[in-house]
């Protein structure tokens, strides 16, 4: 039992049910539950997506891979980045502009309700699970290696916290856990970072001479390794990093807590920044602990090991520059990682749920705000049930693939449907719904024949898809499709829903009759 | 918006501007961030000999610096375009608004 990190991890716990208890009391319409009543400002709202972004499997996962591979770890934090500001540039304006609580609202703005909204709650559902199964087990195993707790009772405690935020204080609460958390991350990492330099006495480069010293692969570990050797792998990779980003139901659903289009717009300028601050300072990490770490024997089981496999190269660092205390905030600040991601994607699945299924679709609109709002508490607990089972049931699989391919999955069913809708005055219903279904199928299934599952997890010999990541060949499929079956749409429908598009594209520009931020 | 508002504000003069400046704005920067990028993808795929050199003899890489530096113009590009929004977007919107308010 490490008493350090359990009890840093109380006051967490307790300080963000405190904040629960004060956003309960300001949470009465679903506009307060879904996002806060759009009254977060820029800088917080930067603030949270980057919590969101940072989430344990970047702050460990990445770390890792630049103590084991060095320079390749670099390759995955760059592609989180870039996607930023192609999402401040395209997306984050007109998605405010036209949107009110899901991205659903902004694809079915001119489109027919029932089978937009439908496959938009099925993308956004299948997205969020898949993440939060990954988040549960990561979080499971993670924490009975800190804390000495056992697997279940971990994952557990991270559903009931879950659902405890998410239900009693919606959005507010988890965009302020996520605030608290980011803090607390970004102050952590730059402590870390700091005692590292001065550990080489402030010299990069006698920091990366001592890793290339001592690290296995030598001076290699300075350039691309083989990572992506296969350019068609590289641009799949990358193309689903990017736009997967953008995919995420969870992120976009955060440019619905600010008032109006100028705050999004700052909310990504301030996300890029803490988002870049913090990658530049894992180099730092990653690199630091192949010398700091990596040559102490305190951190190395008998057999030679690292103790709790490579993604605890973080958390020994963290010991190794501030002693017990230090490594018990970065035990605490790790568990809040998680628990702030999982209850985003667990808000966003239930807002599919209530918003789009429930009252959109089942009761045609005419739900009343109570009854949506008790849906998705419904719907919230359902996702925390769901979420603990499948996280108990995939504990033993190894389902690393997962976290990274959510983002190609992402990028192929929704971003492509998105994209096309606020750009596109050609998108007709049936290019909409097939091109979604076109990137979710495709992608899981190039997905499943993919070395990753077909090879490692089913043990055949040979995949029948060759490439690791499916996003360059299922998004080009989705847009193909989404394109495809809206050009031959010719029903009397179509025209009506393109003929909107004038209205649609003026209010995206210029905010003219935006949902606006409620009064408190 | 009525029909009839649709027709105005499309045929307005100031949103026309509008229109113009921001497709000038973003479409241009978005082609820069996804060539940057993608010729880093491109590099670190055909080419990691070149990224793996030595920047100034020592021990630091020139992919090391050109990731620094993917970073920091991802970062410029955002700052860039926020303030152009802000100080020359806006404003000519807030000019329409209250002009198709009347």
């Amino acid at each position: 039992m490490n008493w350090d990190a359990i009890g840093m991890f109380l006051v967490f716990v307790l300080f963000t049910l405190g904040i629960t208890r004060w956003a309960a009391l300001r949470t009465r319409s679903a506009s307060d539950f879904y996002t806060a009543g759009g009254g977060m400002t820029g800088f917080q709202n930067g603030l949270a997506i980057a919590g969101d972004m940072i989430s344990a499997a970047s702050f460990l996962g990445i770390s890792a891979m630049m103590f084991l591979n060095g320079y390749d770890g670099l390759l995955y934090a760059l592609g989180v980045l870039a996607g930023w500001p192609i999402i401040l540039f395209l997306i984050a304006e007109r998605l405010r502009n036209l949107g009110k609580y899901t991205f659903a609202d902004v694809v079915s703005y001119r489109l027919e309700q029932t089978p937009v909204r439908l496959t938009s709650a099925f993308g956004t559902l299948t997205v969020a699970l898949m993440y939060l199964v990954a988040q549960m087990v990561g979080a499971g195993k993670l924490i009975e290696l800190l804390f000495g707790i056992d697997y279940l009772y971990a994952v557990l405690l991270v559903g009931v916290l879950m659902v405890f935020y998410v239900t009693f204080g919606g959005m507010l609460a988890t965009t302020w856990v996520q605030i608290i958390k980011a803090v607390m991350l970004l102050f952590g990492t730059s402590f870390m970072a700091f005692m590292v330099l001065k550990h080489f006495g402030f010299s990069v480069e006698a920091m990366f001479a001592g890793a290339t010293a001592v690290h296995a692969k030598g001076t290699a570990i300075m350039a691309p390794g083989g990572l992506l050797s296969n350019p068609i792998d590289a641009i799949s990779l990358g193309l689903g990093m990017i736009f997967g980003t953008a995919g995420l139901p969870h992120i976009l659903m955060r440019f619905f807590t600010v008032s109006d289009a100028r705050e999004a717009r700052k909310s990504v300028f301030y996300a890029t920044g803490f988002i870049g601050y913090f990658y530049l300072l894992l180099i730092i990490v990653g690199f630091g602990a192949i010398v700091m770490v990596g040559t102490d024997s305190a951190f190395r089981d008998a057999s030679g090991a690292i103790i709790g496999g490579p993604n605890m190269i973080a958390v020994h660092l963290a010991h190794a520059v501030g002693g017990n205390l230090f490594l018990g905030f970065i035990s605490a600040v790790a568990f809040a990682t998680i628990l702030a991601v999982v209850a985003g994607l667990a808000l966003s699945g239930a807002s599919a749920v209530s918003h789009d299924l429930y009252a959109c679709v089942i009761r045609k609109g005419q739900a009343t705000e109570k009854q949506e709002m008790r849906v998705s508490r419904i719907a919230t607990l359902c996702i925390g049930v769901l979420a603990v089972i499948l996280g108990l049931l995939f504990e033993s699989q190894n389902i690393a693939f997962l976290s990274g391919l959510v983002l190609a999955i992402a990028a192929s069913v929704n971003f492509p449907v998105l994209f096309l809708s606020m750009y596109w005055k050609g998108l007709t219903t049936r290019g909409a719904v097939i091109g979604s279904l076109a990137g979710l199928i495709s992608a899981i299934v190039l997905l499943v024949l993919s070395p990753a599952v077909w090879v490692n997890v089913l043990h055949y010999d040979k995949a029948l898809f060759p490439y690791s990541n499916p996003a360059l060949f299922s998004m080009s499929l989705a847009f193909f499709s989404a394109w495809l079956f809206s050009v031959t749409d010719l029903s009397p429908r179509a025209s009506l829903e393109r003929g909107r598009y004038l209205e649609q594209f003026i209010r995206s520009m210029t905010g003219i009759g935006a949902s606006s931020a409620s009064k408190h | 918006m009525t029909p009839q508002d649709v027709e105005l504000i499309s045929k307005h003069p100031d949103f026309i501007q509008l229109v113009q400046r921001k497709q000038k704005l973003y479409w241009p920067l978005s082609l820069i961030m996804l060539v940057i990028y993608f010729g880093f993808v491109l590099l670190v795929a055909f080419s990691p000999n070149t990224l793996g050199q030595s920047l100034n003899g020592g021990v630091t890489s020139v992919g090391m610096l050109v990731g620094v530096l993917v970073v920091l113009v991802a970062f410029a590009l955002t700052g860039f375009y926020v303030f152009r929004a802000n100080h020359v977007i806006d404003p000519l919107n807030e000019k329409l608004k209250k002009e198709c308010e009347q």
